[in-house]
């Protein structure tokens, strides 16, 4: 089988998911942000700008916590932390 | 020891705090090592390799016990344009200097060694904040608790929260980071074994340079397992910024390849993964050490970006920073002053040594991407395709078109440019 799109990737990683999010993007910042980076940056493509709504969704759920949005985030402005223990992911082929 | 009171808390169980960890319990100090995953290695990812210095100086019995894939006995370093790929290929079947492992074997291990020797190890524990009184760093607050030590080792990996509560290190730069993605691919041993041309257990480490990545400061990787390959990249930040480039897209075609896409045909993907590397080198390490605390590995940005060096560089700081914590419980002074003794020492490293010396090939790498990453990798290609080609056009046209060609796309003011640049490279690594 082969896997191209992060989705159907990170269906190989183990992950307990918390039920609040441990990313929290600034929603004005976002929304006057010119490049909106962190939605090429992210290698589990966590971030997207939903035009409807004018707000960065963020799938934590999907996130690798290796923390690319944070140094990429042009404001600074992202609020990011690890996970509570016991919840994200587990590598076992790091 | 008092209930919530030890001497060391090292936080982070990756290869520079265990490294610390183990010291420190072989000299009979109290020390507690916190892990954020679910076991050590659990939240890690590298290449990678490990390497015998000074691997061997903190685990003696490693090369017979420990959990290691293959020893690498082969290195390659391909330069790829878009359908082409030049390679060197050097083979040393004596060689023992590294080997590849799997994290999340390799970490637990190492831990478990610790905590033989009598370190308390404590995962799934998440340090939020450091406690600092006057000054001083005293001890580390958890979700749910607080612990308090004389000494803090802080080896909580390239996002180093902690280090940059305290001051040590600011903001990471987009420039100085890059983003790591890796696939691990299942394969049966002998077809692993036969297609990267190794004998029994011996393994090949590949570096990339060029396409997908033209022109973008990023290098991509394979790393041979014992029944897996590893393929990934390392591309810096403000690269997939500035070229709107998801490194997940640049991996899939430095998968489609033709000169990478055999070697792992018909491999199913085991694990997908992604860390930060810090790419910064010399000019961004941090001042090591406060009243209180020390800073290793990746928390330190130690990383030896030309010869892709980190495990080790992050094990010998974790020793280093714990032989100093021991002269400082012996001394009883947890002053920064007693702690620098730790920078010093490290100061007197050969990997200390090797960043210095290649404190600008990144930046002059970075600066001149087009031309080191993009044109030359290019033109070496074109030069074997010419030189290889055979048919009714005389050779010394086919030279002379290559020459013409040359200078068109890269005039003589860039040529003189990138000799000028090369130059600067060469005597920087040398003076």
């Amino acid at each position: 089988m082969e896997y191209k799109n992060t989705d159907e990737k990170l269906q190989t990683v183990k992950s307990s998911p918390d039920v609040v999010s441990h990313l929290v993007p600034n929603k004005e910042d976002c929304r006057t942000c010119e490049n909106k980076s962190c939605q090429y940056v992210c290698p589990a493509g966590v971030y997207e700008w939903t035009d409807w709504d004018d707000r960065m969704l963020v799938k934590f759920e999907n996130c690798l916590e290796c923390g690319a949005c944070r140094v990429a985030c042009d404001k600074q402005s992202l609020v990011w932390k690890y996970p509570k223990a016991g919840y994200g992911i587990t590598y076992k082929q790091g | 020891m008092t209930a919530n009171k030890t001497d060391v808390i090292i936080v982070g169980a990756g290869v520079a705090g265990v490294a610390a960890g183990i010291t420190l319990a072989r000299a009979g100090k109290q020390v507690v090592i916190v892990e954020r995953g679910s076991y050590a290695g659990a939240k890690n990812m590298f290449g990678g390799a490990i390497y015998d210095y000074p691997t061997k100086d903190i685990y003696p019995e490693f090369k017979e016990k420990a959990p290691i894939e293959r020893v690498n006995k082969t290195h390659r370093y391909m330069i790829t344009d878009d359908e082409t790929a030049v390679t060197v290929s050097y083979n040393n079947e004596k060689s023992q200097t590294s080997y590849t492992v799997i994290r999340a074997k390799w970490d637990k291990w190492c831990v478990e060694r610790a905590v033989e020797l009598g370190a308390y190890y404590s995962p799934m524990t998440v340090v939020r904040e450091l406690i600092v009184n006057d000054g001083k760093v005293v001890g580390i607050k958890t979700d749910e608790e607080e612990f308090f030590a004389d000494i803090v080792i802080l080896a909580d990996g390239v996002n180093s929260t902690l280090a940059k509560q305290i001051g040590l290190r600011e903001n990471l730069k987009d420039s100085e980071i890059a983003v790591g993605v890796k696939e691990v691919i299942s394969l049966p041993k002998e077809i692993i074994e036969e297609r990267f041309n190794l004998t029994d257990g011996s393994g090949c480490v590949t570096e990339i340079v060029g396409a997908p990545m033209k022109g973008i400061t990023g290098l991509g990787f394979i790393y041979t397992n014992k029944n897996s390959v590893s393929i990934g990249l390392g591309v810096n930040i403000d690269e997939l910024k500035k070229h709107k480039l998801t490194p997940n897209d640049l991996l899939n075609q430095l998968k489609e390849h033709p000169s990478i896409a055999p070697l792992i045909k018909g491999g199913e993907l085991l694990e997908y993964s992604a860390h930060l590397i810090p790419e910064g080198g010399f000019n961004s390490i941090p001042k090591l050490y406060g009243d209180g605390v020390m800073v290793v590995g990746d928390a330190a940005m130690l990383v030896d970006n030309v010869h892709w060096e980190g495990t080790n560089i992050a094990m010998m700081s974790g020793m280093l920073a714990a032989q100093t914590a021991i002269e400082a419980l012996e001394k009883n002074d947890f002053s920064a002053k007693m702690l620098s003794l730790y920078e010093k020492k490290f100061k007197e490293t050969s990997f200390y040594k090797d960043m210095k010396t290649y404190k600008d090939v990144v930046k002059i790498v970075h600066d001149n991407s087009y031309s080191f990453l993009s044109f030359y990798p290019q033109k070496i290609n074109e030069f074997f395709e010419m030189f290889t080609e055979s048919g009714y056009i005389p050779k010394k046209s086919l030279y002379k078109r290559f020459i013409k060609n040359f200078v068109k796309k890269r005039n003589i003011k860039g040529l003189i440019k990138d000799v000028i640049n090369f130059a600067k490279l060469f005597i920087g690594v040398l003076k």
